[in-house]
């Protein structure tokens, strides 16, 4: 039976990161598209309280690895050890989340597997005329974007091993399942004693808003905000949202690197997407667009922000932001 | 110290894309081509180092005869010597990485620096496959803590911190939630994010320069590598496209619209 193995991304904080929930949404539909048993990998320093969580979703096999050299998701310890794995199993496709360490670690392990790869994948569906029974490869073409979302490429790989990342976005969170059918192995995997790399430092940005890419609602802003973000994450606050920004405003300095929403940032969906004093760049664009409600408010009734808005209001957002804040406030 | 850079000729970042009728391919008509954003600020870190420690930056690319105008960029700003690697078919990452790791075997440099993706593919994995090919450490996604307003941004001062005996190197990564510091053992392979640095424009004296710096030959056979394409591009298309809505007098009918009509508030 052809196999798909989703690698179950563990934050530094030993947390299930909750994008692997989407990853293993994607796993799931493109298991019963290639009628392939579902497996996930954990690995973390101690990955066994996590598995135990992963099992729980729908999959049905968890390969729990534990060793100290994927703390931090180091690249140098992860590649090779998800490649065992993946050889040791026979799984045809292997696939994550793209975040930072997905993207980091999962092209690493398609070089040990002499497989191809396609990143950020939004959609995948069985090729016209292949039955989709066996893990046939080269059965599977892949939609992604390209050129920051101005372009979808449909694409096929013909490597006999697949890799891909998903895009979170695009596919829901997996959800418990009422029977935990899913079984647990331990997998050790054969690594060197020391690695070429080793972490000095986490700087942890610490908020206690909502992780921008799962929150419901966003507030962004950029240059418009000149500086000060401070209205910005007020009106976050009172809609219980994460606070996102352009790309001007991060190379600026005014927030932290990680809220920019964009093609080369996050890629957020949220019910409401609000975005303050944004011109809309088709890079930011691209971050956002899959929105589901999206405000802007700009005082450049041309900025292209106002084409993908579902509500624009042409504004100064140093007199629009207090008067949005009080009315939302009035009615709580 | 040698740094090896790589730079990929893409769409400038500013073009409109549009896809052929038949979505084969995108319309050239009107297009102009630059270097890799990320790539020039691979360039430009490049350059800052072997300025601190002394040393050559070696540009490399791949494809057609064209790409020569983007080396010839990179020479401007004011790298020592290029390679190009001629070949025109289109290649995956996977075989971009190991046409790569064979300059890299040549050229034994102890660092290669590279954009952390193209802009016209986004794949972001040239990097990490050619960091496996070449056995190498890899440091992807550095970043600067300073903003790019900083004092040291002004003076130029690389983000990437090599040690004083030049054996490794410390990255500060940008990953989800913060930001990994790390250390890589020589050579290694480091992929650059936007906030890195501001990359330098190439000067006039740069660009006269570069002109007789030499451009160095290769094609896939002189490396031994028979260069297969393992992704193959069925069909581009368009995103559906979001339509305008409607622009709102005032806060008042915006408050009424989100919470009566898209019932979000």
């Amino acid at each position: 039976m052809a196999v798909v193995l989703i690698f179950a991304e563990v934050q530094s904080d030993g947390q299930l990161k909750k994008a692997a929930l989407h990853a293993l949404t994607a796993g799931k539909a493109l298991a019963s598209t290639l009628g392939a048993a579902l497996h996930a990998a954990v690995l973390a320093p101690d990955a066994r309280a996590v598995a135990e969580e992963v099992k729980t979703y729908g999959v049905a096999k968890v390969h729990a690895m534990s060793a100290a050299g994927f703390a931090h998701n180091l690249a140098e310890a992860c590649a090779p050890a998800l490649a065992q794995l993946a050889q040791n199993i026979g799984a045809n496709f292997i696939g994550g989340a793209a975040t930072a360490a997905g993207r980091d670690i999962l092209p690493r392990m398609a070089a040990r597997l002499q497989a191809a790869m396609v990143s950020d994948v939004m959609a995948f569906e069985a090729e016209a005329g292949s039955t989709g029974s066996t893990g046939s490869t080269g059965s599977i073409v892949w939609t992604r974007p390209m050129w920051a979302g101005s372009v979808l490429a449909k694409v096929c790989l013909d490597t006999p091993i697949q890799v891909f990342s998903v895009r979170a976005t695009e596919f829901a969170p997996a959800e418990k399942q009422n029977a935990a059918t899913g079984v647990i192995e331990v997998f050790e995997a054969q690594l060197p004693q020391a690695f070429p790399s080793k972490v000095l430092s986490f700087i942890e940005l610490k908020t206690i808003r909502p992780e921008l890419t799962e929150a419901k609602v966003v507030v962004s802003s950029g240059r418009g905000a000149k500086g000060d973000f401070s209205q910005i994450e007020a009106l976050a606050d009172c809609l219980g949202g994460a606070v996102g920004a352009s790309r001007a405003a991060c190379d600026a300095g005014w927030v932290p690197n990680d809220l920019q929403v964009g093609q080369t940032g996050k890629v957020v969906a949220p019910q409401l997407y609000i975005a303050v004093g944004i011109s809309g760049a088709i890079q930011h664009l691209a971050g956002m667009k899959g929105s589901k409600i999206i405000v802007a408010i700009n005082k450049d009734a041309q900025a292209p922000i106002f084409q993908v808005a579902d509500y624009g209001l042409v504004a100064d957002m140093h007199k629009a932001l207090p008067e949005l804040l009080q009315a939302i406030e009035a009615l709580k | 110290m040698k740094i090896l850079v790589t730079i990929k000729r893409v769409e400038d970042p500013e073009s409109k894309i549009r896809i052929t009728p038949e979505g084969t391919g995108i319309l050239q008509e009107g297009l102009k081509f630059k270097v890799n954003p990320f790539d020039e600020i691979a360039v430009e870190e490049a350059l800052r180092l072997v300025a601190k420690h002394s040393g050559e930056v070696v540009a490399v690319s791949i494809g057609g005869k064209e790409v020569q105008e983007q080396l010839r960029h990179a020479l401007a700003m004011g790298a020592s010597r290029a390679i190009w690697i001629n070949h025109t078919e289109a290649l995956d990452q996977m075989s971009m990485a190991l046409l790569l790791s064979k300059v890299v075997e040549a050229e034994k440099p102890q660092l290669v620096l590279m954009g952390k993706q193209a802009i016209d593919d986004d794949q972001s994995q040239v990097g990490q496959y050619l960091a496996e090919y070449a056995q190498m450490p890899q440091a992807t996604f550095a970043s600067k803590k300073d903003s790019l307003d900083s004092e040291a941004e002004k003076n130029k001062q690389p983000g990437i911190v090599l040690s004083p005996e030049g054996s490794s190197v410390v990255v500060t990564r940008e990953v989800d939630g913060g930001l990994l510091q790390v250390q890589c053992t020589l050579p290694a392979v480091v992929t650059v994010d936007l906030r890195l640095n501001q990359p330098r424009y190439a000067s006039l004296p740069g660009i006269m320069k570069a002109k007789t710096k030499p451009i160095q030959e290769l094609t896939c056979a002189a490396l031994g590598v028979s260069a297969s394409n393992h992704l193959k591009i069925q069909k581009l298309l368009k995103p559906t496209e979001r339509k305008a809505g409607v622009i709102l007098p005032d806060v008042a009918s915006l408050i009424d619209k989100l919470r009566n009509e898209a019932k979000v508030l």
